[in-house]
Formats: C-alpha cells, structure tokens, sequence
C-alpha cells in the first residue's frame, strides 16, 4: 500500500507545485517509487515544473473516465527513474474529477507505488477537497505571511473534518508545516511573521523551512526541480524534509539569518 | 433548622438519582437489559446511585427477590440507595440490607394500600448512602434532571471550523481566528480563544465565557456581544471570564 501525501495550502502561489515536485524527486531520488498527481485540473503546471510537458499524451481526467489506462498517462521522469508523472487535464476543469474516479486511480496506483504526492490546487472547492480526501499525511505550505497562515489555518480544518480518514473515524491525517519563502532578515526586521509567530497560530509538526532563494524561480523556469540542485539552499532545505519524513534526525536549518562572520564573508548571498 | 450541636449540622438538600422501575420479575432479562444500558453510557451510570421501583412488579403479583436485585445492582455497578413501592416482605429485606424505603410515595399509590409502614420514616436505617432528605430528593425526579453532557473538543479548532454543544463546551486546545464555537451554556477554552465564542445561544443569560488566552475576535452571551475592537485592551492576552450583567458583557480578569 501507498503512502498517499497531499500538498495544500489554502493559498495559492505560496509553492505547492514547487514543493509537490521537489520531495516527490527526494522520495523517488532516495530509492522510493513515486507518483506525483497533478489535481489542478484546468491549469496544468506540475509538468512544467518536472520538465515534461512536452511529453504529455493522457491526463489524469482521462484515466479518470477510462479513456486512456495508467500506465499510458504516467510519465517517468527523465532524471529518476523511479519518479511518475500524472498529470492533470487543461482542457476541463474541477469539475470533471469525482471522487470515485479519484478513488480508483489511486487504489491502481498504491498496488506498485511506495509514495504518492497529490498535488492540491488552491482554494478549498472540489479539486483541493479531492486531492487531501483520500491523503494519509498532509503538507501544508504556508508563507510567512498572516493570509497564508490564515488559509492554513482553514485547510488544517478541512483535512480533520472531511478527509476519508476523518469520515470513516480513522486515525487522523498527520499535518506537517512546510514553512517557504522565509527570510530570516526580513523577520529580524519584523518585516515577516516568525516561525513563532506561525506556529502559535498553527501549532504543527515543522517539518522544514525553505528560505525564500533565487533558485527556486530559476529552477522551475529550468523543469529541474530545484531539490536536485543541491547547492542552493532551497534544495538542501526539501532535502532534509524528505529526509526528516522518511524519519531521519535532521536539525531545521535556515531559521536564524546567516548575516554576521559569513555574510561579510559572502556578501549575503543568497 | 438551627443546629448549634458544634460537631454536626442538619441542612435541607436536594439529591438526584434514577429511578429503576422494574415490569418484570425475570433476573436473567433485567441484568441483560441493564448491561446494554450500562454500555451506552458507563461513565454516566458508574456508580450511581439507584432507587428500585417494584410497584409495576407488585401490581401484576409478581415475586421477586430484593436481595438478589440489590446485589445484581451492585454488580453492574450501581448503588441501590432506596425501595419504593416494595411490599411487607420487600421493605423488610430492604430494612434488613440497611436501604431506606420511601413510603410517601405509595400514599398515592392505589394498588398498594395494604401496607402497615406507611409512617415510617424513610431515613430511619443506617445507610450512609443518602444524605437526609430522602423524602425530597424522590419528589424532585418525577420532571427528571435535564443533565445535557459538556462537549469536550481536545483538538485544534481551525478557521472555518463551528462546533455547537447542546450544554457546556469545554475546549483544551487553541480555537482559530474564523472558528466559532457555540454552546447553550458555558463556554471554557483553557487555551488561546481567537475565534468567536457564543454562550447561552438559547438565551441563558446566566452562561459565562471564561479563557485562558483571550483575544477573540468576537464574544456573546444570550444574544449581546462585544467584537475585538470593542474589547478592553487591558484583558487581552490574558484569562478572563465573561458574564453577563444588566445586558453589558464584563469581562473581568482571573487571577
């Protein structure tokens, strides 16, 4: 059986493609076989991000409806063998998912998948319910910022209310916090909600902090995801989540700004 | 009834308990139905106290053993603290297992009339088991207690979240801004309260608010409420109670 991961946030654009892509290469790139679904019916952007879109024949809606077969919708990933791609239709929207649907595929692809990654759509309609209603752990990614922290908040309600989990009376989701785009300088200056300040809101399990990096963006124009560039400070950052949730003992990094002996040093480079 | 006796006092009380009314004198059928019953809800029946109502039984002359009911009760888990509508030799074995027996009760029972202990005082045995008033206490069930069980919330309650508890709510973790939470009496969050809270949402201006943290965005007891912006900056951040007085909310800090 699968292990089955939603990333959600509430909000959109804090980085949850980005995220999905990352520790679904981590996972795969430590021996796991993982698939990776895009939920975002109608605006398609896991495959850009993973670097295949231009090897896109099926989606997801047509595995859905039986119009193609799971094996002919996955993609493997050019770099990691052990990494699928499902991605999702652009031509239909939310709409077109039912949770029956959702349900089979998922079942189809737990029997020879160790991780699946479903990546949420924003919001809280049918796509976002979908991706988190079948998910045995749940990332939330929040940016250091009160909307997000907000959403996050209602996210965290949903997942402990109308997740199958929640429904069938089963041992909840476990809710992780993924906190991105933190800046350490610009919390210093109180220009950003701290890790304090979010996990007094939140109270989470942390399983990581991504400082906000140049290479995210580079990395995402580029379809690596930014995990496999492993000098910038972002991919060690989903390096040690996916590390820290297979179970390994890894201290948080990025919480403290590096400015002082070092950024005299390296100018504060980023 | 003024005592001056220094060592003890005599007080005029009220005492709830149940009322087990038997129709049938088949032991096997009643310890069944009692342990399903008891199933349901153990915590509430642990150790409670009982009253035994054999009028039904002795209505339809059916025999039945006291003593053996008393220990059945005790079994299940139950504190038989009274008999009533027992016959001669009921209230004897009752007597006997130190139980009072209520007696102003079959005055009104017509079936029942044959008995000579009509006097008898009902706290005249030694059982510890039921404060003085018997008498009282057996009159006040008829309109039985309306016990409404608190709601217990143990886990986070989000944004978006609304919980609504048909008596008391008792939350012991965080309740988010955008989280509401409702109760028909009082409403005790024993952490940060950011959310609304409502208290005595069916008018119960007697209902309180009490937090351990407050910095809700918006209170309410029996329909009057204060938001945020309303609120004493003093009080914030820290534990209060609220309650209401000539329909102005206070909210006064606890030490």
């Amino acid at each position: 059986m699968a292990r089955i991961i939603v990333v959600t946030s509430g909000k959109g654009g804090v980085g949850k493609t980005t995220t999905s892509a990352a520790i679904a290469m981590g996972l795969a790139k430590k021996g796991h076989k993982t698939a990776v679904i895009d939920f975002d019916v109608g605006l398609r952007n896991l495959d850009l991000i993973l670097g295949c879109e231009r090897r896109v024949v099926y989606d997801f809606i047509n595995v859905i409806n039986g119009e193609a077969s799971l094996n002919q919708a996955l993609i493997r990933d050019k770099n990691c063998n052990l990494l699928y791609i499902l991605p999702a239709s652009q031509t239909r929207d939310k709409e077109a998912l039912t949770q029956e649907g959702v349900g089979k595929v998922l079942d189809e692809l737990s029997k020879d998948f160790e991780y699946i990654v479903c990546d949420s759509p924003a919001g809280i309609e049918k796509g976002a319910n979908l991706a988190l209603y079948f998910a045995d752990d749940a990332f939330v990614v929040t940016n250091p910022e009160i909307s997000s922290v907000r959403d996050s908040d209602r996210m965290l309600g949903i997942l402990s209310s109308k997740s199958r989990r929640a429904e069938r009376g089963e041992e909840p989701i476990k809710e992780y916090l993924l906190l991105t785009r933190y800046d350490p300088d610009r919390v210093k200056n109180g220009e950003m909600l701290s890790l304090d300040d979010v996990q007094e809101i939140l109270s989470l399990q942390l399983l990581g902090i991504i400082p906000e990096s140049k290479s995210v963006l580079t990395a995402s124009n580029a379809g690596v995801p930014v995990i496999l560039d492993e000098k910038s400070e972002a991919g060690q950052a989903y390096a040690d989540i996916v590390s820290r949730y297979l179970g390994e003992d890894r201290p948080h990094r990025f919480i403290e700004s590096k400015k002082g002996f070092f950024s005299k040093l390296f100018g504060g480079k980023k | 009834m003024p005592n001056n006796l220094p060592v003890l006092e005599f007080k005029s009380s009220t005492f709830f308990a149940p009322i087990l009314i038997l129709f049938n004198n088949d032991i096997v059928g009643i310890e069944e139905a009692l342990e399903k019953k008891v199933k349901l809800a153990p915590e509430f029946f642990k150790d409670s106290p009982l009253i035994i109502d054999l009028s039904e039984i002795n209505k339809h002359s059916k025999e039945i053993d006291f003593v053996q009911i008393t220990q059945l009760l005790r079994r299940v888990g139950f504190f038989p603290v009274g008999i009533r509508g027992g016959n001669e030799q009921q209230n004897q074995q009752a007597r006997e297992l130190f139980i009072p027996i209520d007696t102003v009760r079959e005055l009104t029972n017509l079936i029942i009339t044959d008995e000579k202990n009509k006097p008898e005082v009902a706290q005249k045995s030694d059982s510890q088991a039921m404060p003085a008033t018997k008498q009282e206490a057996i009159h006040a069930i008829p309109p039985r207690p309306v016990y409404v069980a608190a709601t217990l919330i143990t886990q986070p309650v989000r944004s978006g979240q609304r919980i609504y508890a048909s008596g008391d709510l008792v939350v012991m973790s965080q309740v988010s801004a955008g989280a509401e939470i409702m109760a028909e009496g009082n409403i005790h969050v024993y952490n940060t309260l950011r959310g609304r809270a409502l208290a005595g949402v069916h008018g119960n201006t007697a209902a309180r608010i009490f937090c351990f943290d407050m910095q809700a965005e918006l209170i309410s007891i029996a329909g009057d409420y204060k938001t945020s912006e309303d609120l004493n900056k003093q009080t914030y951040r820290n534990p209060v109670q609220i309650y209401l007085q000539n329909h102005a909310l206070i909210i006064t800090e606890i030490v």
